[in-house]
């Protein structure tokens, strides 16, 4: 059964062909049911190479099949190979169960798209190349995937191109991505060279002879590259602009897979980590716990639905990487799994408000939408309390573990852990009661409902029903960043009408899947229940695999419990804040969004300043330099040449008496120096 | 009997006149005269070879005379050749005007 | 067929198909020479039969070259200058192989996929012409034989440029000539004097490669080394090497369309593999001596093209500062002269020749359809032209290294090979993947994003000729980045040979590689292993044959 395990990426690559090729005759909605099956089909393959892998025992569970001989280049050998451990099989069935939900999702949620057939080439294209980088039994096959998925999302972000917006956070997404794979790349090299080979059995049997300098080198390299796909700091600032991409594609890409690849990556790489110096892991856990926390305080100040989602995301990254270097690789890959869970269904429970409110991304627009939209919102819910940390919900035995091991590496990174939970339930509870709870702001026009809003669009206050009449006065007229959007005719992705809007509850595609998810995300927690040994089933499931770096906790069974109610208490007093703030109080009366939190603390603007100013005029000179002093010189040869010529003309002057001084002065010249010289006639 | 001229005489005399046309070649701007003045260089380089040749004995600067004769005659044929075609056009024509070598 | 591959086995060819290669472009270029130029689709007819049949023989030189063969192959040798020990001297191996039929693809497809917009006659002449050169410096193994084939390729290039170029022809031609022709005369002096010296210390004058390279120590080291270094002028002008590169944002840009694909495609090639020929195999010790400078000079040159590029406004330029990074790359890899990164080198140029001649071709259609090259004046071409603008993205992901494309496994195999002797340059090079992405990214939104202005919604899609030309590009780019072993397998034995004809003749060892992977595979997954290998299976998608003889190979190799 095991031998089916080239099926699983084979399936979604087929799709893309097949789709690629004929999409556009096949049209909506048959294109996107092929796509989705394909994918189901993959889940398929998976659940049983899961059940096949579920019949060994210990160390028979790592499955190796080879395709064929990749590079070989001297001593240099890779192959296209799978390896199908406990690991990847666990990755594959969770990445191909959620992408089969969101492709169904798709399916309503494009309806009508000019382009929904590329859509589905697209996502077929990032399920195979994220399943060869969780497949990969090497670090260039799992380096095909990880720049297979940059790739795709690059195309889904800007997937709505006409748009400028769109296209340069795509390109933004592309970019920043690559800066990581630089430090990829580099410890693909010097992995190699210390190992002689880049397949992850040769790693891990090798590594116990790695230096520790070698092996910290590789794992901080490995880090910038995680850090850049996983946006953790200082790499993150593509994920917000992400979200420029239709939800599915957030969902999918930016909550559930691309971005927990730099996850997967450090946990495969977990016996180089383990010989590498001490303070290695502890720079990881800083990473993430630093990048947690910053982000929480970002999403705290978010007005658009699904940019809180995305610094959200972010901060769960975070939580892992924290996992990760508290040697809590298990705990990682449980929460990696739960987030999937309850973070797509967030995304794709915002999605569907998006869908019914007419394209209003902005929750100053919402409110009360808790029986027009049932499902949705009921769902949502789930998916707030799991990633709150309310038990029974998933989300809480997950991050738990993490705070757990968090603790046992340093107390402090324990306290920005637990903080960040926190202001996780906070802000996650303000979105909920923005969003489903309080007064209804949509059901008058815009200028009416929501003032604030209505001036950043550029709608004059008190306009009427869908008109736009007279500029904006006063120091807004003046702003040359104030401009109508309305103006354009063509409205922006996630700008709603001015008049009312007609909520509607989504269609059967989209939510049947969110009902999935929701029930996942309640009994997700069921991989590792931190009770028994036997409960443990996600920990024994991936021993093998992570042995070498895991942690083992030596924490005693009273403290589990203090830290676990501390936690509990604490994600119950986020939510109580945000009751008190944002359920009980009207609209006006809500605290303003500060600034700097709204804007990330002009991170990602100081960044942008950067490169359109300094970094810009560096470019810039080089380019003068190149124009003006290397073409100069080369130029400058030619000039110097005709120069000189038109200056060693002037002696041919066409006088003939000229020439003829000249040849007597020389022949004197001649004959006095052989004279002088002593020659002989 | 007269006394044998020594050969320091001979050589004067062709060095003044080898110096005379070099001066007049370089001065006058006649072409004609120009011509002349190159004549006179040569014959006086004749004057020395030979005298050269009857004080080393040696046939071999006689021979060079011959030389430098034939290159003298045809050197004046087709110089005087491109001097009158150049004063037909314009009969007033010195050496300075002719600078058609100009670079 | 069968009989030219009949005729071709065997040490001395009997049918002399090297010779062929060189002589039959440059009788077709005299036979639409002397074809009426009232009758222009005689001459394109005339001219892509030449060209399509040249292109079939390299390919039958392809088939008919032994894999794991390190010696040249199908050598033919006339003596042509005895005294003087000239002979017409042709051969390939695995190095000039996959040059030879690049070559032999590029010029049919860059005849059909962009003619001449005038005067087709002396435009399609010059152009068999410049096959016939390229062909023989690829194939030339005498020194008197590369220089005249290297000189010969300038003289057709310079009329089509000036000819029918742009509007900056006459300055960019003029360069491009007087630039490549003051290296060449060093290498000219430097070519005679190796002769010479040679000829003195051994008694026997000749000009012939094999034979002056396979006895090293004739010269004594620093006469070499400055030897050396007028063959370097030359080639570091050709290829382009910062700082002297400037010729080429010029003479790219002002080129006809076609004339940009060859030069970009093809006739930068001719530095790079004057470099390894001529540097690494006929002066090692020098080689190695100068390697470092060499490899700081490539480095340079990625992030510096790669910055250059950023700003520029024009596509075309934009692609051919491009070109500069990319052979930034391609001498790093050769001057890293380990295994890897020398096949890398020799991969990519290849790799590079299919990528930016694709890129070029689609540049020229853009400006055909605009009749402007100012990234400034295009805009939502995507919108308009959706297939074209698929078909850009998939070169532009080429030339980017994005893994599963042709670019990526040469790009790899070079910055490995020169991590392992070079460290930080590798390290810094490695950087150049993030520029790449930059620029033509940057290029591609400013171009194919966005909504199309009125100017830019007449752009018309790419057509069926047009995309006729480009599929066996695009097919090229896919297939070299899926299954490149054919093409390594090929090329390893010869740089084998190169590498080992290095370190016999100078202080450079490869560095060796700690090979401890495969042998201290633990137990763990010891049994899983022989299990899959024979169920390598059909693989995906059609890729990968002969499992079987794949798993065998492995088993071979200790698993490797």
């Amino acid at each position: 059964m095991l031998e089916l395990t080239w099926l699983i990426p084979a399936l979604p690559l087929a799709g893309f062909v097949v789709l690629m090729v004929l999409g556009r005759r096949l049209g909506e909605p048959l294109a996107g049911w092929l796509a989705t099956a394909a994918v189901g089909g993959s889940f398929v393959a998976s659940a049983v190479v899961f059940v096949g892998m579920l019949g060994r025992h210990g160390e028979e569970r790592a499955f190796s099949q080879v395709l064929f001989e990749w590079v070989p280049a001297g001593g240099f050998s890779v192959d296209v190979g799978f390896l199908a451990d406990p690991l990847s099989v666990t990755m594959c069935l969770f990445i191909t169960g959620i992408a089969t939900l969101i492709h169904l999702y798709a399916i309503g949620y494009m309806h009508g798209d000019r382009d929904f057939s590329k859509f589905f080439v697209y996502l077929n294209l990032f399920v195979f190349s994220m399943l060869m980088l969780v497949l990969g039994d090497n670090l260039l096959v799992t380096f095909l995937g990880w720049e297979g998925v940059g790739a795709c999302s690059y195309f889904l972000i800007s997937f709505w191109h006409t748009s400028d917006a769109n296209a340069s956070a795509g390109k933004k997404a592309f970019v920043t991505n690559r800066v990581g794979d630089w430090g990829y790349m580099v410890a693909m090299f010097l992995t190699f060279t210390a190992l002689g080979s880049i397949r992850y059995v040769d790693i891990q049997a090798g590594a116990g002879g790695l230096a520790t300098t070698t092996a910290t080198a590789i794992t901080l390299l490995l880090l910038v590259g995680a850090a850049g796909k996983s946006a953790q700091l200082p790499l993150f600032v593509w994920l917000p602009d992400a979200m420029a991409g239709p939800t599915p594609v957030s969902a999918l890409i930016h909550a559930a897979t691309m971005v927990t690849s730099g996850v997967y990556l450090l946990t495969r790489m977990n016996p180089v980590i383990a010989v590498g110096s001490d303070w290695v892991p502890t720079v990881i856990a800083v990473v993430g716990a630093a990048t947690a926390l910053f982000a929480a305080t970002v999403a705290v100040a978010q007005t658009d639905i699904k940019k809180v989602l995305a610094y959200s995301t972010i901060s769960q990254l975070g939580y892992m990487f924290l996992a990760v270097g508290s040697g809590a690789y298990v705990a990682a890959i449980f929460h990696m799994v739960t987030h999937a869970f309850f973070k797509a269904l967030l995304f794709l429970g915002s999605g569907s408000v998006i869908h019914g409110l007419g394209d209003e991304q902005d929750m100053r627009r919402m409110g009360a939408l808790r029986k027009l939209l049932p499902v949705t919102s009921a769902t949502f819910i789930v998916g707030w309390l799991a990633i709150a940390g309310v038990p029974p919900f998933s989300g809480f035995w997950s991050k738990d573990e993490i705070l757990l091991y968090a603790w046992d590496l340093s107390p402090a990174l324990w306290a920005v852990g637990f903080v960040t939970a926190i202001l996780t339930a906070f802000y996650m509870s303000r979105q909920v009661f923005l969003t489903f709870f309080g007064e209804a702001r949509w059901d008058r026009p815009l200028a009416e409902a929501a003032p604030d809003l209505a001036r950043e669009r550029g709608v004059p206050a008190g306009s009427a029903d869908g008109e736009a009449e007279g500029r904006p006065d006063g120091d807004e007229a003046a702003s040359p960043t104030v401009v109508n959007v309305y103006e354009s005719g063509h409205l922006p992705h996630g700008v709603g009408p001015l008049g009312p809007i007609q909520p509607h509850e989504s269609s059967w595609t989209m939510t049947l899947p969110l009902v999935v998810l929701a029930v996942l995300a309640v009994a997700g927690g069921a991989l590792q229940l931190p009770f028994t040994s036997g409960t443990k089933r996600l920990e024994h499931w991936l021993e093998p695999v992570v042995a070498p770096g895991e942690h083992h906790l030596a924490v005693a069974t009273g403290t589990k419990w203090a830290l676990a109610a501390v936690a509990v208490v604490g994600g119950l007093v986020g939510i109580a804040a945000a009751v008190a703030l944002y359920l009980r109080r009207r609209r006006a009366e809500q605290p303003a969004e500060p600034a700097l939190l709204a804007r990330g603390w002009y991170y990602d603007s100081g960044l942008a300043a950067f490169a359109g100013g300094p970094g810009r005029i560096a470019f810039d000179t080089l380019a003068w330099f190149d124009r003006t002093v290397v073409d100069g010189a080369v130029n400058g040869v030619a000039w110097l040449v005709r120069g000189t010529g038109g200056g060693l003309r002037r002696t041919q002057s066409g006088f003939v008496r000229a020439y003829a001084g000249f040849v007597a002065f020389g022949a004197v010249v001649v004959v006095a120096v052989m004279v002088f010289r002593g020659v002989v006639l | 009997m007269l006394a044998a001229v020594s050969s320091g005489w001979y050589l004067s005399l062709g060095a003044v006149l080898f110096a005379m046309g070099a001066a007049g070649l370089m001065v006058r701007r006649n072409p004609l005269v120009m011509f002349m003045c190159i004549e006179l260089m040569l014959n006086a380089v004749n004057l020395t070879f030979v005298t050269f040749a009857r004080r080393l004995d040696d046939v071999g600067g006689q021979v060079v005379v011959f030389f430098v004769l034939v290159v003298a005659a045809a050197e004046v044929v087709v110089g005087l050749g491109i001097i009158v075609s150049i004063l037909r056009r314009s009969p007033a024509a010195t050496a300075d005007d002719a600078s058609y070598l100009r670079g | 067929m069968s009989a030219v591959l009949a005729a071709t086995e065997g040490a001395h060819a009997t049918f002399p198909l090297l010779t062929t290669l060189v002589v039959l472009p440059a009788a077709g270029a005299l036979v639409v020479g002397l074809l009426s130029k009232r009758r222009p689709e005689l001459c394109r007819t005339v001219a892509l039969l030449v060209s399509v049949l040249t292109g079939a023989l390299t390919i039958a030189t392809l088939v008919a070259f032994e894999a794991g063969g390190a010696e040249f192959q199908m050598v033919e040798q006339y003596s042509w200058i005895r005294d003087l020990g000239i002979s017409w001297h042709l051969g390939v191996d695995g190095i000039s192989l996959f040059l030879l039929v690049m070559t032999g693809v590029l010029f049919p497809i860059a005849i059909i996929g962009a003619p001449a917009p005038h005067d087709e006659k002396p435009f399609l002449a010059w152009l068999l012409l410049l096959e016939a050169g390229c062909l023989g410096v690829f194939l030339a193994l005498d020194l008197f034989v590369f220089f005249v084939m290297f000189e010969i390729v300038l003289v057709p290039m310079y009329f089509l440029i000036s000819g029918w170029g742009y509007a900056e022809r006459r300055y960019a031609s003029m360069k491009f000539f007087l630039y490549t022709m003051f290296g060449s005369a060093f290498m000219l002096v430097g070519l005679i004097a190796t002769a010479v010296l040679h000829g003195r210390a051994t008694g026997q004058v000749t000009f012939d490669l094999v034979t002056i390279a396979s006895q090293q120590g004739e010269i004594a080291t620093t006469t070499a080394r400055w030897l050396f270094l007028a063959f370097a002028i030359a080639f570091a002008i050709k290829v382009p090497l910062f700082p002297l590169h400037t010729w080429l944002p010029d003479a790219h840009t002002q080129a006809p369309t076609a004339g940009s694909v060859i030069l970009a495609g093809v006739m930068l090639k001719l530095g790079t593999y004057g470099f390894l020929r001529f540097g690494l195999y006929l002066f090692p010790e020098a080689s190695a001596w100068f390697a470092p400078a060499m490899v700081t000079l490539g480095t340079v040159g990625v992030i510096y093209g790669a910055v250059v590029a950023t700003m520029q406004k024009d596509l075309k330029r934009l692609v051919a500062y491009s070109s500069v990074a990319h052979l930034g790359f391609i001498v790093l890899g050769t001057f890293s002269l380990t295994t890897q990164g020398l096949e890398g080198s020799v991969l990519q140029m290849v790799n590079h020749g299919i990528s930016t001649g694709a890129l070029f071709l689609l540049v020229g259609m853009i400006s055909d359809r605009r009749h402007t090259r100012e990234i400034a004046a295009l805009k939502g071409l995507q919108k308009v032209a959706p297939v074209f603008a698929g078909v850009f993205t998939v070169v532009m992901m080429s030339s980017l290294g994005l893994p599963g494309l042709n670019g990526f496994v040469g790009e790899f195999l070079i910055l490995l090979g020169s991590f392992t002797s070079a460290r930080w340059w590798s390290v810094v090079a490695a950087a150049g993947v993030i520029l790449a992405a930059l620029y033509l990214l940057w290029a591609y939104q400013r171009t194919f994003h966005g909504e199309p202005d009125p100017d830019n919604e007449g752009f018309r899609e790419i057509s069926l000729r047009e995309g006729l030309v480009m599929a066996p590009l695009l097919g090229l780019i896919v297939f070299l980045g899926v299954y490149p072993k054919p093409v390594l397998e090929r090329i390893e034995p010869s740089i084998t040979a190169l590498v080992a004809h290095v370190e016999g003749n100078s202080d450079f060892r490869e560095p060796a590689v700690d090979k401890t992977g495969p042998a201290a595979r633990s137990d763990v997954y010891a049994e899983a292993e022989s299990q899959g290998e024979g169920h390598g299976g059909a693989g995906t998608e059609g890729e990968g044959e002969a499992p079987a003889t794949d798993g065998g190979a492995h088993d071979e190799e200790g698993g490797g």
